[in-house]
């Protein structure tokens, strides 16, 4: 509580954060020269391919760019906003210049890891969307419960379980509908239990989770190895095919992008303007939200606490349960045990990096994705820097925005507090 | 806030006598309370071995068969399933009676060795248990939630490793203590980093930890695939270590039961003597207990939520380099089995006290290496020891289930243990 307190919502931006902002700026637009900009020759020359996949997209020309000039562009850029930064600062656009300027840095490692080489942009773009999915979804989901007071770690269970259930419910019934129905109900039953456990008997959130977390683990490797591995038939569902969007997927390079996937995608995208709406513009969300940040004065005003607190860890599973159906049924088609492979801990921290709304988790899910792809990418570059550190990077910058380095989220008050009525 | 020194003795006092209640005072408060406390986690064990049985019927096909001849085959069917397979449970965690005894007679060394090894091999998976529960449960008498002895366990190898085969030439009295102690380090760092973030800046332990552990596979990853690579390997994983690194064993091959066990043991007892007999294991479990109180008789947030993750991450880095020195003496990705996550539902199996944790380790071994056999003899795969652990945290987490199944009365004020501050505090 105490820490709350000391972060009024009015004040944006401390001059503590405003030096340290500068300071990070500065040291980027350094690096960008030293680390990028001396080793490289004059005449480098960085191609990016425009090739996002998929049959019968219009392709664009692959982009062009001098390496050297390009990045010393960008170091300036970097510099002079560093410094502008230091003396007055941005106020309150203080953390869309941070992006910015991340963006910028990132693109400026591009640029530098792909010269005198060719990368494919759209591809990487195109990966991007698919790596933020399951992370997006999986955010959501913890926006969900989180937003209404009980804080659900066990995301990566629930999804681990969706994702085998989606997987042999679809195989046993041949159809890849029913075997989405599967999923998302097994994310909602594993909700009921991680609600039951926090609300009924007041255990403590984190524990359910890792109960949850450590029987899904262990209920899906039992099945797989048991079933799914000595029997293929059973671990067959088939994938949702890609569906492009009439006339939207023509649109140079967005198209192909975001208009030419399967339906998780474009689900993902409904689930995230639907829930931002109902959580934020109407009474239903503000109902949920109320729960989550002062469960009394919420009760004392009518509404059913436990209520609606069963209702949002449920709904919560029912995303989760989305989110893992999309590893089996969306991606790959077939199931393999601990498949999930901590994806559903970095929807977690692309929840606490979107500051516990829906759309703030879909961009740290792009961002989070991002580096993932981006990983694969410079892993096939053959790079200097290991890409391992670059999938350490969603991690850290969770890290970094818990501890207030670069802005510090909001949580809801009553987060992680059993309510018991009085 | 600025206190005067005069009411600080009574906040002292109260302390005290709320704080030996419950902890110092349990263990010794009459037969009553100390059934209260067994009872609860032995239901949970019996429990979920049952649910585990139940799971393994539904699982079997000559079950369903034999159901459909007749219902009394059935049963019949079902009680040999369970049967088979729990005693092969048994018989992996403890040795076969029948072969130990028919190795004993023949008088062949190494027919007895093979007969009593499984019962070693119970211990030896015990071993990095005791630790990581022990990490855990200090934790939480710290008031804190270390998740993530899983990721301080992998840095504590990496760094054991590191030294147990980089550092040649030395006499095992100097180098052993070395790699151990590396090891301990190792983890230490990768706990006092979330340590530190919560007591300055109220970052989540939880949440960090779980960074923390996705951190520290990717960094193993990174160098047992690049820097830390065995020269003629074709997978990631280090080179062997020294002779001078490894921890002795008592007995020839195939038993693989060596010095750690004891030394987890005596890690066991300092844990225990630090927690209840000292002056700093009392400043940090009222700091855990009741962290108002604790500021208020003069003690320091900052510095024992620091050590009570800096010390809970070097038991569990110690967890991490006893594999690597006792058992593989090698590191490779595949070298935990998890033992972080299980160490939470250890923990709180034994009641976040060493001597429970101590036996609760050893029963999650037992499981563990029995079920190897079960895998084997039975065919059940050996993940339904993860269900069982679930189930097990669960019945734990959540008494009022245990309670109401087995119609037991409510236990008193000071049962719970755990008294987790909220997300935001």
């Amino acid at each position: 509580m105490a820490t709350i307190a000391l972060q009024p919502r009015y004040k944006l931006v401390s001059p503590t954060r405003q030096r340290v902002l500068g300071i990070i700026y500065l040291a980027l637009a350094f690096l960008l020269w030293f680390a990028f900009i001396r080793p490289l020759t004059a005449d480098a020359v960085t191609t990016f391919g425009m090739t996002p996949g998929g049959l019968g997209v219009r392709e664009l020309a692959p982009w062009q760019l001098p390496t050297r000039t390009t990045i010393l562009l960008m170091a300036a850029v970097t510099a002079v906003v560093g410094g502008v930064q230091l003396v007055r600062g941005f106020g309150r656009w203080s953390t869309l210049v941070l992006g910015l300027v991340v963006g910028v840095f990132v693109f400026g490692f591009l640029i530098w890891s792909a010269a005198g080489r060719s990368l494919n942009l759209a591809g990487l773009l195109r990966a991007t969307l698919s790596a933020a999915v399951p992370i997006t979804l999986g955010a959501l989901s913890g926006v969900l419960c989180e937003r209404a007071g009980v804080v659900n770690i066990a995301i990566e269970g629930m999804m681990l379980a969706a994702a085998m259930m989606a997987c042999l419910v679809g195989s046993i019934t041949h159809n890849l509908w029913i075997g989405l129905l599967g999923g998302i109900l097994t994310g909602a039953l594993m909700a009921a239990v991680l609600a039951v456990l926090s609300i009924k008997y007041m255990t403590n959130q984190i524990i359910s989770g890792t109960v949850i977390n450590i029987f899904a683990t262990g209920m899906t490797s039992f099945v797989s190895s048991k079933f799914l591995q000595t029997n293929q038939a059973l671990n067959d569902p088939g994938v949702f095919r890609t569906f492009p969007i009439p006339g939207l997927v023509d649109i140079p390079l967005v198209g192909p992008i975001f208009f030419h996937n399967n339906m998780f995608v474009y689900g993902m995208f409904v689930l995230l303007f639907v829930l931002q709406f109902a959580l934020f513009s109407t009474r239903w969300g503000l109902r949920l939200r109320s729960v989550g940040e002062h469960p009394k004065a919420a009760d004392t005003l009518g509404i059913n606490v436990f209520r609606t607190r069963y209702m949002a860890v449920i709904l919560g599973g029912l995303v989760a349960g989305f989110a893992g159906s999309y590893f089996t049924l969306g991606s790959v088609g077939r199931f393999d045990e601990v498949m999930t492979a901590g994806r559903g801990f970095i929807g977690l921290a692309a929840m606490i990096f979107g500051n516990w709304t829906p759309f703030g988790s879909f961009g740290a899910g792009l961002l989070f994705g991002f580096a993932n792809s981006l990983a694969a990418g410079i892993a096939i570059l053959g790079s200097s820097i290991p890409s391992e550190f670059l999938l350490m990077a969603p991690y850290v910058a969770t890290i970094l925005v818990l501890a207030g380095v670069v802005g510090r989220g909001q949580m809801p008050a009553a987060d992680g507090t059993p309510y018991e009525k009085e | 806030m600025t206190e005067e020194t005069k009411p600080k003795l009574d906040a002292g006092k109260v302390l005290t006598q709320e704080l030996v209640g419950e902890g110092k005072g349990a263990p010794r408060g009459g037969g009553r309370q100390v059934a209260q406390a067994v009872i609860v986690p032995l239901l949970a064990v019996v429990t979920a071995l049952l649910i585990g049985a139940l799971i393994i019927i539904l699982t079997t096909e000559s079950v369903y068969a034999a159901f459909r001849a007749s219902i009394g085959s059935g049963l019949v069917e079902s009680l040999r399933v369970v049967g088979e397979a729990y005693g092969a449970l048994f018989a992996g965690a403890f040795g076969d009676p029948a072969k130990i005894a028919a190795a004993i007679s023949s008088g062949d060394a190494q027919a007895i060795r093979r007969a009593v090894n499984p019962f070693f091999e119970s211990l030896v998976a015990a071993t990095p248990y005791i630790y990581g529960g022990l990490a855990v449960a200090l934790g939480f008498r710290g008031g804190l939630f270390n998740i993530g002895v899983e990721g301080q366990l992998f840095v504590g190898a990496l760094c054991a490793t590191f030294v147990g085969y980089a550092l040649t030439g030395l006499p095992t009295i100097v180098h052993l203590p070395l790699t151990i102690l590396a090891g301990a380090l190792g983890g230490a760092i990768w706990g006092f980093v979330p340590g530190y973030l919560k007591a300055k800046t109220g970052a989540h332990e939880v949440i960090n930890t779980i960074m923390m552990n996705y951190i520290a596979f990717r960094l193993s990853d990174w160098l047992l695939s690049g820097p830390m690579k065995r020269a003629e390997s074709f997978n990631p994983v280090s080179p062997w270590i020294q002779d001078s690194a490894k921890l002795p064993r008592f007995f020839d091959s195939p038993i693989r039961f060596h010095a750690g066990f004891f030394l987890a043991l005596i890690v066991a007892g300092l844990v225990w003597w630090f927690l209840f007999r000292t002056r700093w294991g009392f400043d940090l479990r009222t700091v855990g207990a009741n962290p108002h109180a604790a500021r208020y008789a003069g003690m320091s947030i900052v510095l024992w939520t620091v050590m009570a993750m800096g010390i809970s991450g070097a038991l569990a880095g110690m967890a991490g380099s006893n594999e690597v020195i006792g058992v593989n003496y090698n590191m490779a990705m595949s070298f935990s089995s998890g033992y972080g996550f299980d160490s939470i539902a250890l923990a709180l199996l034994g009641n976040s006290h060493p001597v429970g944790v101590v036996l609760s380790a050893l029963l999650f071994g037992a499981l563990r290496n029995g079920a190897t056999r079960m895998q084997v003899v039975a065919g059940i795969p050996i993940d339904i020891i993860s269900i069982l652990q679930a189930l097990i945290l669960m019945f734990i987490a959540a008494p009022a289930i245990i309670r109401s199944i087995y119609r037991l009365r409510a236990a008193g004020k000071g049962e719970q243990v755990v008294s987790l501050r909220s997300w935001g505090e």
